[in-house]
């Protein structure tokens, strides 16, 4: 049934839906109300999970990897500065290869304090083994966190969800909320390849020397890979039962266009409507949505990318010293490809700033006036600073 | 696509107030988005919140900055805040006031209509006497200026989200979409 729901609400939802047993959450700023949900969803009995209210974000996390460790599907959701207080533990859960789900609201991090969006924080634990994936609106992160859990069980790697603060979290739309039926259809019960048994508690001694540390790591990598390898077949039985359809990427006219967007997250959305007015004009762009960003899809993003004559990535973070995250991944995956198109870098929006229509037009005008770019990364609509004596 | 801005204070129901105006106008068949003021909410300092409605899905997700109505839950806010920023020509202003607003000349090329929500939601016991919870009022009295959506979509919307007093925030928003009352368009001083 379609309702208008919040962002948040959409992920508690889905939350419900796929039958989590175990949420633990630190529910102090930056949170959002998707625990909030999840909260009231446990105490009317709606949901029938096990609500932890912890002391920390790293306490959350650290608590769901016992739970996810007796092989029960687990939750929790954070941003920003909380994200980066489970950083420790992120890479924990992946190595421990526990299919753990979270939500992360992307905010900005301090200092200056700022809870509005900024990639930043979720970009800050690329390395850290989760599958990530940026959402564009309430329906796509609701179908996202229950696919999440598919693919997550079916390679036995955890997936950040990942959704722009205010723009995507605070904003009420309609969102079609699938049956339970349909929902349990899709998504099993979690049957764990492995598990500690609580009743015959035994201790792990994880010392893992170098003879065997290397082969748990590249097990790791071949999972991501297999997540790439089972995304297509996951996603075929997504649009089979509810009828939508995501990608790991989402090209819109990128097939013959001279310029090519690259945006991820609710900038997507925005730049669909400036990409329908662009071409009522006769231009020829396209746009690519980077949705999956962990693991990375490169096949898709050559394919997509290699045809055009030119390719402009929007960045809502930043590496200092360097450049746009997805600017630098775009440009890798393409540089190997003879005849690869220039890669122009712009940052925009960052700390909760606008990107408008507006915005966006003005960054096609750029890279449609100049041949190649001149340096590594522009940013978008910077103002005057005065440094007074 | 018509896009609404909502005016009112910390804890006086703002964003509640966008939130059943997109129930509402979502029942009756429009797209809608709604959202509040991307900030931090402190009780009493002035808030806003934002609805968007369309016929086709809303794509643009960006904030609104040339809203083409607005709705004013507290006139003490017209001291200090100009509600008519970026408002289009000839947009709704919806006041809540006790009586024929004053100084109307600054609403020139708007159109204007005031409702006495305070009292309206004080007989009908929602809040208190000197701290009534307009919001359900407001947005009968909107429905009616703006001709959209239904009555019966707001009493719905209102069923639907509003659990304390659930009969007299409607009983309280019929009234208002009785009693608005429209001055209409503020034509220019000496304009005739």
């Amino acid at each position: 049934m379609k309702r208008v729901l919040e962002g948040s609400q959409a992920v508690a939802e889905a939350v419900r839906l796929s039958r989590v047993a175990v949420i633990s959450a630190y529910p102090i700023t930056p949170q959002t109300h998707i625990v909030e949900t999840l909260s009231d969803f446990c105490a009317q009995g709606k949901m029938n999970a096990r609500f932890l209210r912890v002391e920390s974000e790293h306490s959350a996390l650290a608590s769901l990897i016992g739970a996810a460790t007796t092989g029960v599907r687990a939750f929790t959701a954070t941003s920003g500065q909380g994200l980066a207080l489970m950083h420790e533990v992120l890479h924990w859960t992946s190595g421990a290869r526990l299919p753990i789900v979270m939500a992360e609201v992307n905010r900005a991090l301090a200092p200056g304090w700022n809870i509005w969006i900024d990639q930043t924080d979720s970009l800050a634990q690329r390395d850290t083994g989760w599958i990530q994936f940026y959402c564009e609106s309430g329906q796509e992160v609701l179908d996202t966190v229950i696919q999440s859990y598919r693919l997550g069980e079916e390679v036995n790697m955890p997936v950040m969800v990942v959704l722009d603060a205010f723009f995507l979290s605070h904003t009420y739309e309609p969102v079609d909320v699938p049956e339970q039926e349909e929902v349990d259809r899709f998504l099993p019960p979690f049957v764990p390849k492995f598990k500690a048994d609580p009743a015959a508690p035994c201790a792990f001694g994880p010392l893992v020397p170098p003879a065997a540390y290397m082969e748990m790591r590249h097990s790791m990598a071949q999972a991501m890979e297999e997540a790439l390898r089972c995304y297509p077949a996951m996603e075929e039985a997504f649009e089979g039962l509810f009828g939508r359809r995501y990608g790991m990427v989402e090209a819109v006219h990128c097939e013959g266009s001279d310029i090519v967007l690259v945006t991820t997250g609710t900038v997507t959305s925005t730049c669909r409507q400036v990409l329908e007015e662009l071409r009522g004009k006769g231009e020829k762009v396209g746009l690519l949505k980077l949705r999956m960003f962990r693991p990375f899809p490169t096949d898709e993003i050559r394919r997509h990318l290699g045809g055009a004559k030119k390719v402009a990535v929007i960045d809502r973070n930043f590496s200092f010293g360097a450049s746009g995250i997805f600017a630098q991944e775009i440009r890798a995956a393409l540089c190997n490809e003879p005849g690869h198109p220039p890669v122009f870098g712009f940052v925009a929006g960052i700390g909760g700033r606008d990107v408008t229509a507006d915005t966006l037009k003005g960054i096609y005008e750029h890279v449609k006036a100049k041949e190649s770019p001149d340096r590594e990364s522009v940013w978008v609509g910077l103002q005057e600073v005065r440094n007074e004596a | 696509m018509i896009e609404i801005r909502f005016h009112g204070r910390g804890g006086q129901g703002t964003v509640v107030a966008s939130i059943l105006m997109s129930k509402a106008f979502y029942r009756a068949g429009w797209q809608v988005q709604s959202f509040p003021f991307f900030g931090v909410e402190r009780r009493g300092a002035p808030v806003e919140a934002y609805l968007r409605l369309d016929e086709k899905p809303i794509l643009l997700r960006t904030n609104v900055y040339t809203p083409d109505h607005v709705l004013v839950q507290d006139s003490t806010l017209l001291h200090s805040i100009d509600v008519t920023r970026g408002l289009k020509p000839g947009g709704w202003i919806l006041l809540n006031s006790p009586g024929t607003p004053e100084n109307v000349e600054r609403y020139a090329g708007f159109r204007l209509a005031w409702i006495d929500a305070g009292r309206l939601a004080a007989r009908h016991g929602l809040g208190t006497r000197t701290h009534p919870i307009v919001n359900t009022t407001m947005i009968g009295a909107f429905a009616r200026v703006l001709e959209i959506p239904p009555m019966e979509a707001i009493e719905e919307a209102i069923s639907e989200e509003v659990f304390i007093k659930t009969g007299k925030n409607i009983e309280s928003a019929r009234d208002a979409y009785r009693e608005v009352q429209k001055v209409g368009l503020i034509r220019k001083a000496g304009t005739g």
